[in-house]
């Protein structure tokens, strides 16, 4: 291994230690939010729990079991102490613990990121960086076209078109729900293919118009002219020098494609009845089930910190110059 | 004011404003005239012309109350294009109010970014699903929702300018020449921040519609029986095979409305804010 690998690797290792001490308060904020978000929200939730025609002893008795008599301060210490202890509370639909009924349900929601993102990053990536090479010209119009009809057409909407093209009409491909990957490969993919297309849409036409500024303006550099200037080759200058620098932009963008990610898988899981997270999430709202609603929540705040604390820490092996302060 | 002007006149020619332009002109006064496109009403039944296809008569065709969809797409824009903007506008007046107080004051800033950084750990989306089902099935509650859910973007790049303007020199003179905070604020630095807002302000609006359609599938968007493109969709998702018309024609018009937005915003940004990133 070589030496600058190495000591940018012992940077990294430091930069992640310092940054997750950093992410500690964030973390605290979102559990804070999180309970700040249903405590404050008119309506109370007993009363949403027994039902607007519950008698008033019954809304009582719920009240006295949750807690929600004692006062907000005392709740909210009580739910960040259980916290602590890995106790993120108990479902009132499911009769089952938060946290087992999420990592029941995390594989879906996993499965369907993943092969989202793996559709995204290339497909995104090339088009935004070809568009921005051949500038002005009817493939830079056509590609960013496309791309802006990405982030302009709903994609639930999309999805029931799709549901109905490929699943009712051509049979092609299941009109909804999963299969475990431990079933097989193919039938997983068939019924994971639609809805992470679908997905990836937005996803696409972001990160399309994304790379194409970020490449347009590494085109722009010195360092390209200097590199022709030199006889570099066309391919090498572009691949070497151009696109590299355009990857660091797309990298911070990264985040943000992750938060469009599970803020669509949300929607998108219900489209395709796909029994992941977020179908869990607008079920226990639905149902007003406020500890599992104040659980996943939290568990989807604390997962987009975790997963923005990753790629800065990625930053730092990909980019020697980036030091946080 | 003859600055003005002449970044009017660039924007006149900039082809992607003014696609974006005609595009959301059209859809407007298509709502706002819908009373003399069409003589139904939106909610008016007819039973026995339930589930027609598009024709002559209907050119969207009926849904399952044999309502006539053009009526209802035309007044649906009007819910739905309200909503959009005012998401925009509320959010882009809460974001410049904590965007400009958080810079000027370091005090302030350390509690409204922690709790903005909170806020936005989760999915937009989630937590307007979430607001909208807590405050009720009302338009009122789907703009607060998404409000809630957008201002926070805009008071990071509102915050992000105004750091940098306040540290230009015409500000420290106006600071040294011993203008008040509350002057500066409002004559100095918003101006000047102005550009970023306004790039925010369509991205917003075009996010906002998107997002209603979506509250709406979920069953959190605003109430039927009045249309909105969202619901229109939402309750003909059951019979798509049998009458796919009733979800094609509001799908088509959400998406002009929100690329037309996102092209008014391309625009703005071209020409008001050549450095800001697409990020949101």
């Amino acid at each position: 291994m070589n030496e600058g690998l190495l000591r940018r690797g012992a940077a990294a290792a430091g930069q992640l230690a310092r940054r997750l001490a950093q992410a500690l308060p964030v973390l605290l904020v979102v559990a804070v939010v999180t309970f700040a978000l249903l405590h404050l929200l008119p309506g109370d939730p007993a009363v949403m729990i027994a039902g607007d025609q519950a008698n008033p002893e019954v809304i009582a008795r719920i009240r006295a079991d949750l807690g929600l008599d004692r006062p907000l301060i005392e709740q909210l210490l009580r739910w960040l102490y259980a916290l602590v202890q890995g106790d993120f509370g108990r479902s009132l639909m499911l009769n089952q613990s938060v946290l087992s009924a999420v990592v029941e349900r995390l594989p879906v929601t996993f499965s369907l990121a993943v092969l989202s993102l793996a559709i995204t990053l290339p497909i995104g990536i090339v088009l935004g960086a070809s568009a921005a090479y051949h500038r002005g010209t009817w493939l830079d119009s056509l590609v960013m076209g496309v791309a802006l009809l990405g982030v302009s057409v709903p994609s639930f909407w999309i999805g029931i078109v799709s549901i109905l093209i490929f699943g009712a009409v051509l049979h092609w491909l299941p009109t909804g729900g999963y299969v475990p990957i431990g079933m097989g490969l193919r039938p997983w993919l068939a019924c994971l293919v639609q809805p992470a297309v679908v997905l990836a849409l937005f996803q696409i036409g972001f990160l399309a118009r994304l790379t194409r500024s970020a490449m347009l303006e590494a085109l722009q550099q010195d360092y390209i002219r200097t590199a022709r200037a030199k006889g570099l080759g066309e391919w090498l200058t572009v691949a070497r020098h151009a696109f590299r620098n355009t990857l660091i932009p797309v990298m911070t963008a990264t985040g943000i494609i992750i938060s469009l990610l599970i803020g669509g898988s949300v929607i998108v899981e219900q489209v395709f009845a796909l029994p992941g997270m977020g179908r869990l999430v607008v079920q226990a709202i639905m149902a007003r089930d406020y500890p599992l609603v104040q659980g996943t929540m939290l568990l989807f705040g604390f997962a987009f910190v975790l997963i923005n604390l990753a790629i800065d820490t990625l930053y730092v092996l990909v980019d020697p110059r980036v030091r946080y302060g | 004011m003859a600055r003005a002007a002449a970044t009017l006149r660039r924007l006149a020619r900039h082809t992607s404003f003014r696609i974006g332009f005609v595009l959301i002109l059209l859809l407007a006064l298509a709502a706002g005239l819908a009373p003399l496109i069409t003589a139904e009403a939106p909610t008016a039944m007819h039973l026995r012309l339930r589930f027609r296809p598009p024709s002559f008569a209907a050119p969207f065709g009926t849904d399952l109350f044999g309502r006539d969809l053009l009526t209802r797409v035309l007044y649906g824009g009007r819910l739905s294009l309200w909503i959009g903007f005012a998401t925009a506008v509320l959010s882009s007046m809460i974001g410049a109010v904590v965007g400009i107080l958080s810079a000027q004051y370091r005090r302030i800033d350390a509690v409204t970014m922690r709790v903005m950084d909170g806020l936005m750990a989760f999915p937009a989306i989630l937590l307007a699903i979430g607001v909208s089902a807590a405050l009720g099935p009302q338009t009122g509650s789907v703009i607060a929702a998404l409000t809630f859910s957008y201002a926070p973007r805009t008071a990071r790049v509102v915050r992000a300018s105004a750091l940098v303007i306040r540290e230009l020199d015409y500000v420290d003179a106006a600071r040294v020449a011993g203008v008040t905070d509350l002057r500066l604020m409002l004559r100095h630095i918003l101006p000047n921040c102005m550009g970023p807002l306004l790039v925010q302000f369509s991205f917003t609006f075009a996010y906002a519609i998107l997002a209603e359609s979506a509250l709406s599938f979920i069953g959190v968007g605003p109430p039927p029986p009045a249309p909105s493109w969202g619901n229109i969709i939402a309750e003909g998702r059951d019979y798509t095979i049998e009458a796919w018309w009733i979800m094609l024609f509001p799908g088509i018009a959400i998406s002009l409305a929100s690329l037309g937005m996102n092209l008014l915003g391309d625009g703005l940004r071209d020409l008001l804010d050549p450095r800001l990133r697409l990020d949101g």
